[in-house]
């Protein structure tokens, strides 16, 4: 499993989901939970396949928690069915499924120390006693813990609450483990080391996970695939980069990343569409039906910012700069292309202050490429 | 001046302390040591102060620890000790039985019926302790409600008016909302997440209970028990209303040697006696609200 080719927590020949024969290991069949008046999960259907690290993605009130919940077993579904290998358990209580769960205040056993807190699960299985300690100590060693197992979890620092957590969910090697926004009490700096280990943890277990979180970076780094939330639908599932890159509708491209979005109606053009509207005329690429209101949408990433003007082209703007934010390998540029109407676009400060640093007030011209933007009709 | 007043505002519980425990306490030993005499009031020695300090020191030279050597020759005193000491020990434990259940089923409800629950659990403090206490002598009299309805079902009557068990009862229903409110507060403030992780790492409901909810829940008993047990241990209503001649406590037995006997010394000494032993128990109450707070 480890020797997986792996870039930027897309491990690109690992795609079961794209094989038809493929079993799921864990599956929603149309599920539903309402808690009175409110839809918390609509009709959701969704697999997870085994070795996989899976991301729920949404703002909080998405219903993503309720998903993980009902995976859990702490809420059973109105309609619908969950598989866990192809085994409906929808009626079982959450203490026989072999789906644990690392909570979000980590919910650590405050009267047991480290290594009781690890070997509760253990216990509950019947492990022999031996065998317990040994596999406290092989967990503890895991989470970089050695030596810690008298400690009280108050005695703990949060990064390391949060692995003795980790370690608890995973000693009874559960078929899936849940971690329900693991990284939110953490510090930034802390929250990416964490990030980097829970992949090269999950790998080297070859264990399946499913992170909840609201953070999309977090989502974007760890996950093979992340499923965005809206209002307790699923609006898509991929890769990031494809959910990043090919957003389906404007609500993905909002979520994940900055977006500039420019609404038209599209018409024909000789590769591609164009897209004319109180913004200018742009070109895209893409088949979209002719004649229909559309937005298209750019990353500021991938919008050139000109202290001079371009050679003529398609996809230019002009402008003046009403804001920026130096962000060290970035500069993001607020630009008004017309009275109320701003453009962002980010550019890399690839040389050290070598080309005249663009200030506020400061005629620009934006370009970008057909290729670089995605033409929404939702 | 805003120093002055933080001065004063320190030393006002000092101040409240010492009127109201540090010098009623000093009055009450100086009774235990001193002997009794047919006056008015009926012990001995007392301060001559027309003598001055030689007065003064005749005074304490007068007290003695006899009092106390009677108290332990005297098995009277002992067996009521002893008897007080069982006595709110079962009502603890039967307290503890009757009032984890309650507190537990009560932070249980959602939260409405919750905070109604509550206010039915303090509820009987609105009326007098005396009546209710009167009142529990109108259900277990012989011709009483108890009885009333054990002959309307059919069954045989009990006559346990003056018996230890009326006194048990009467201890544990005065007494509940003392063991309630401490473990509802421990076991409303636990942390929800904390079962479910019991449950989600293999515990059924019932062993999620036992080693997660109720270690979690001890403080609060022991907060509850102590509560109970160290008033129990010198209460005097109940056992005076609802026991028979056979109950003996040492309330009572204070009672009897104020009132009954003029022994103001026997009495006060007892007295200082309880207070000793219920120290342990009281020290020990707020050691474990320290570690609780802290």
């Amino acid at each position: 499993m480890s020797g997986r080719p792996h870039i930027g927590g897309v491990r690109s020949s690992f795609a079961p989901w794209e094989d038809p024969a493929a079993q799921p290991l864990v599956r929603f069949e149309g599920v539903s939970r309402s808690f009175g008046e409110t839809v918390a999960v609509k009709a959701v259907d969704l697999s997870i396949y085994e070795g996989e690290f899976f991301a729920l993605l949404g703002p909080s009130g998405c219903g993503k928690t309720t998903l993980m919940r009902l995976l859990a077993g702490f809420e059973s579904p109105d309609a619908g069915r969950i598989r866990l290998e192809g085994r409906d358990i929808g009626a079982e209580p959450p203490h026989q499924r072999p789906v644990h769960m690392m909570f979000q205040a980590y919910a650590l056993f405050p009267h047991l120390n480290v290594a009781q807190n690890i070997a509760f699960g253990l216990k509950r299985q019947g492990v022999a006693r031996a065998e317990v300690a040994a596999r406290v100590e092989e967990m503890l060693s895991l989470v970089r813990l050695e030596g810690m197992g008298r400690r009280r979890p108050d005695q703990l620092s949060g990064g390391q609450r949060q692995r003795v957590a980790l370690a608890r969910a995973i000693a009874p090697r559960p078929r899936i483990l849940l971690l329900d926004e693991p990284m939110a009490a953490l510090d930034r700096k802390l929250r990416e080391e964490t990030q980097f280990e829970l992949m090269a943890l999950q790998q080297s277990l070859g264990m399946t996970f499913m992170i909840v979180t609201h953070d999309q970076d977090e989502a974007m780094v760890v996950a093979d695939r992340i499923a965005v939330m809206r209002a307790g639908e699923i609006v898509q599932i991929g890769r990031p980069a494809m959910v990043y890159e090919a957003p389906i509708d404007r609500y993905v491209a909002g979520f994940i990343g900055d977006v500039n979005l420019f609404e038209g109606r599209t018409e024909p053009a000789p590769d591609g569409v164009r897209l004319v509207g109180a913004d200018g005329a742009f070109l895209a690429e893409g088949e979209i039906p002719v004649g229909s209101t559309a937005w298209l949408a750019v990353r500021p990433e991938k919008i050139a910012v000109h202290a001079e003007p371009p050679p003529p082209g398609p996809n230019r703007l002009e402008g003046r700069i009403l804001d920026y934010a130096y962000l060290g390998d970035w500069t993001t540029y607020v630009v008004e292309i017309a009275p109320g109407r701003t453009v962002r676009a980010a550019r890399a400060n690839a040389t050290r202050m070598v080309e005249r640093p663009l200030g506020c007030d400061d005629r620009v011209w934006l370009t970008f490429a057909p290729s670089s933007a995605v033409v929404l009709t939702r | 001046m805003r120093r002055e007043r933080s001065a004063l505002a320190a030393i006002l519980p000092f101040l409240w302390l010492a009127v109201f425990f540090a010098f009623p306490f000093m009055l009450v030993a100086k009774l235990s040591l001193s002997d009794t005499v047919l006056a008015m009031p009926p012990y001995a020695p007392r301060i001559d102060w027309s003598q001055g300090l030689a007065g003064l020191g005749a005074f304490f030279g007068a007290l003695d620890g006899e009092t106390y050597a009677r108290l332990a020759q005297d098995r009277l005193y002992l067996d009521a000790y002893l008897s007080s000491l069982r006595l709110a020990g079962l009502g603890t434990i039967l307290l503890l039985l009757i009032g984890y259940p309650i507190a537990y089923g009560i932070s249980r409800c959602p939260p409405g019926a919750r905070q109604a629950l509550v206010m039915a659990v303090v509820l009987p403090f609105w009326t007098s302790f005396l009546i209710r206490i009167y009142a529990w002598i109108a259900i277990l009299k012989p011709a009483g409600v108890l009885n009333a309805g054990l002959h309307a079902l059919g069954l045989p009557g009990v006559d346990i008016l003056n018996t230890e068990t009326a006194v048990l009862l009467g201890l544990v229903y005065a007494y509940l909302p003392f063991m309630v409110l401490p473990l509802y507060a421990v076991l409303d403030r636990q942390d929800e997440s904390l079962i479910e992780a019991a449950q989600d790492l293999g515990a059924t409901p019932l062993s999620a209970f036992w080693r997660v909810t109720f270690p979690l829940s001890l403080p609060g008993a022991a907060a509850g028990a102590l509560l109970c047990f160290i008033p129990m241990a010198g209460e005097f209503v109940i056992p005076d209303l609802l026991g028979g001649s056979e109950t003996l406590m040492l309330g009572r037995v204070i009672w009897t040697e104020f009132f009954a006997n003029r022994d103001w010394p026997a009495a006060s000494a007892v007295a200082i006696v309880l207070l000793a032993t219920l120290t342990v128990p009281i020290l020990l109450f707020e050691r474990q609200q320290a570690r609780v707070l802290s």
